[in-house]
């Protein structure tokens, strides 16, 4: 059963189309990974699917679906006076000592990551924190814009073992934004190719063959390759 | 202390306190100037409010309010610099209201004196300054996670326009309580030094906010008892004395390091 039924998208941005009529279906449980070369629309769209971006056609979810996103990065200074405690808090009513420490538990971080500097945990921490900010809103859909931006590649992995037991144990529906094709292929169960226009769409190894892929980048073939070292 | 000093004390710990709490999320959102743009812009008003015979409040509340909204419509509308507006129609404003303005009053306009205050202005000014701190209070877990992170709050159904409209009103607002303390030349270190003297200690939301009213409360209190012994004017001794403040932050905070 479809949670998100997208139709004849278009978004228009300071007179400049940033997306072409997208089309796409993603089933309830399962990860859609989103990919695409830099200035593809990958961000506008998840933007978009939760209405922070107007757009035109159709975007429709499950009755009921609540959503809950994960921004790219946060551009925030390190002495940031606002604890981990505090960032949870801002959510207002609903965000308990308890629920807190569960959704926590969810990203695997220690409660003792409360009282630290938001703006002091590293990136990788800060992603996780982030991850569970969204929890807490006990969302049915998790979008995730490169979750693993500016991570090396062990906290990289973690991440993704994280959002793999995320999905499993909270059955949550999973769409990110990745540039990590191993990840793609590991994870996703579909797949949208985007460069302005939807160029491909369905499952990893059916619509990634390195053709594809050539179009998709533009020739960057060296980028697929790098990804297997 | 003397019964006259008083009315002027209470006055400046309000005004002060509603200043250094909304300064707190000024400095947050990085918006730390703004300050001193607004209270350019309150000068044509407070001249022609003169030249009118009503009250420079009115004056230069009905400008300020004026200004953030063109700046609200301006930020979203126009893709001009926000900085470039800024800088120089307020600045415009202020050569404005220094032209048109009777010495004796630039003066007082450019560098405040609380003590002239009578006592509904007095009132006044406090009960409004209650409002402006209720206010802030009550919108702090939105305003704080739209500066973390806009889009966050945005997820959760923070309104991002409405509250940045609420922002530059309470701004307009606290500038146009703290015009009459410190002046329109000092204003912008009313909202700024106190929270920037908390922010090198604090490690929390929670603490930012307390210290920095207290900072302010502090400096505005000392400011107009040592102003009114040495028969000088409030605003610079509120100024200079939060900067001391500020300095000695800044000592332990480097201390701490």
């Amino acid at each position: 059963m479809a949670i998100l039924t997208v139709k004849n998208l278009n978004i228009v941005i300071n007179n400049v189309n940033v997306l072409e009529d997208i089309n796409f279906e993603v089933e309830k449980g399962t990860c859609l990974a989103i990919i695409g070369p830099n200035g593809a629309g990958k961000t506008v769209l998840l933007k978009s699917l939760i209405g922070l971006i107007p757009c035109s056609g159709e975007i429709i979810w499950e009755k009921g679906a609540k959503t809950g996103y994960v921004p790219q990065r946060m551009d925030i200074e390190t002495d940031l006076p606002l604890t981990v405690r505090e960032f949870f808090l801002l959510r207002g009513a609903g965000a308990d000592e308890p629920k807190i420490r569960a959704s926590l538990d969810y990203v695997q971080l220690a409660p003792s990551i409360l009282d630290s500097g938001l703006g002091e945990i590293s990136v990788g921490q800060r992603q996780r924190v982030l991850v569970a900010w969204a929890v807490l809103g006990s969302p049915d859909v998790l979008l995730f814009d490169e979750p693993t931006a500016d991570i090396d590649i062990t906290g990289q992995e973690s991440i993704y073992k994280m959002l793999y037991h995320l999905q499993k144990n909270l059955g949550l529906t999973i769409i990110l934004v990745s540039h990590d094709l191993n990840v793609v292929y590991r994870h996703a169960v579909n797949v949208l190719c985007l460069n302005r226009s939807k160029l491909c769409f369905g499952a990893p190894k059916d619509v990634l063959d390195s053709e594809k892929l050539v179009n998709l980048y533009g020739g960057e073939k060296a980028f697929f390759q790098h990804k297997h070292h | 202390m003397t019964g006259e000093i008083i009315i002027p004390i209470v006055v400046a710990a309000f005004v002060a306190a509603g200043a250094s709490l909304l300064g707190a999320f000024a400095i947050l959102k990085r918006m730390a100037l703004v300050g001193d743009a607004l209270s350019h812009v309150a000068m044509p008003g407070i001249a022609l409010a003169i030249f009118f015979k009503i009250n420079p409040f009115i004056g230069a509340i009905v400008f300020l309010v004026m200004a953030v909204i063109g700046i609200w419509i301006i930020e979203y509308k126009s893709a001009l610099s926000l900085e470039t507006i800024v800088g120089v129609f307020f600045t415009a404003s202020l050569a404005l209201g220094a032209l048109v303005m009777p010495e004796h009053e630039l003066i007082e306009a450019l560098f405040g004196n609380l003590t002239e205050l009578n006592v509904v202005e007095s009132v006044a000014s406090i009960v409004l300054s209650i409002v402006l701190i209720a206010a802030v209070l009550v919108m702090r877990k939105r305003l704080a996670l739209n500066m973390v992170s806009q889009e966050m709050a945005q997820s959760i159904g923070v309104k991002h326009k409405r509250l940045e409209l609420f922002f530059l009103l309470s701004f307009a607002l606290a500038v146009a309580l703290g015009i009459r303390f410190v002046g329109a030349l000092l204003m912008g270190s009313l909202v700024i030094i106190p929270a920037a003297s908390a922010k090198n200690i604090a490690g929390s939301l929670r603490a930012f906010l307390i210290q920095s009213v207290i900072f302010g409360v502090i400096a505005a209190i000392a400011g107009v008892y040592i102003s009114h012994a040495l028969r000088l004017t409030p605003g610079p001794v509120f100024i200079i004395i939060s900067t001391l403040v500020f300095v000695i932050t800044l000592a332990v905070r480097q201390i701490r390091r």
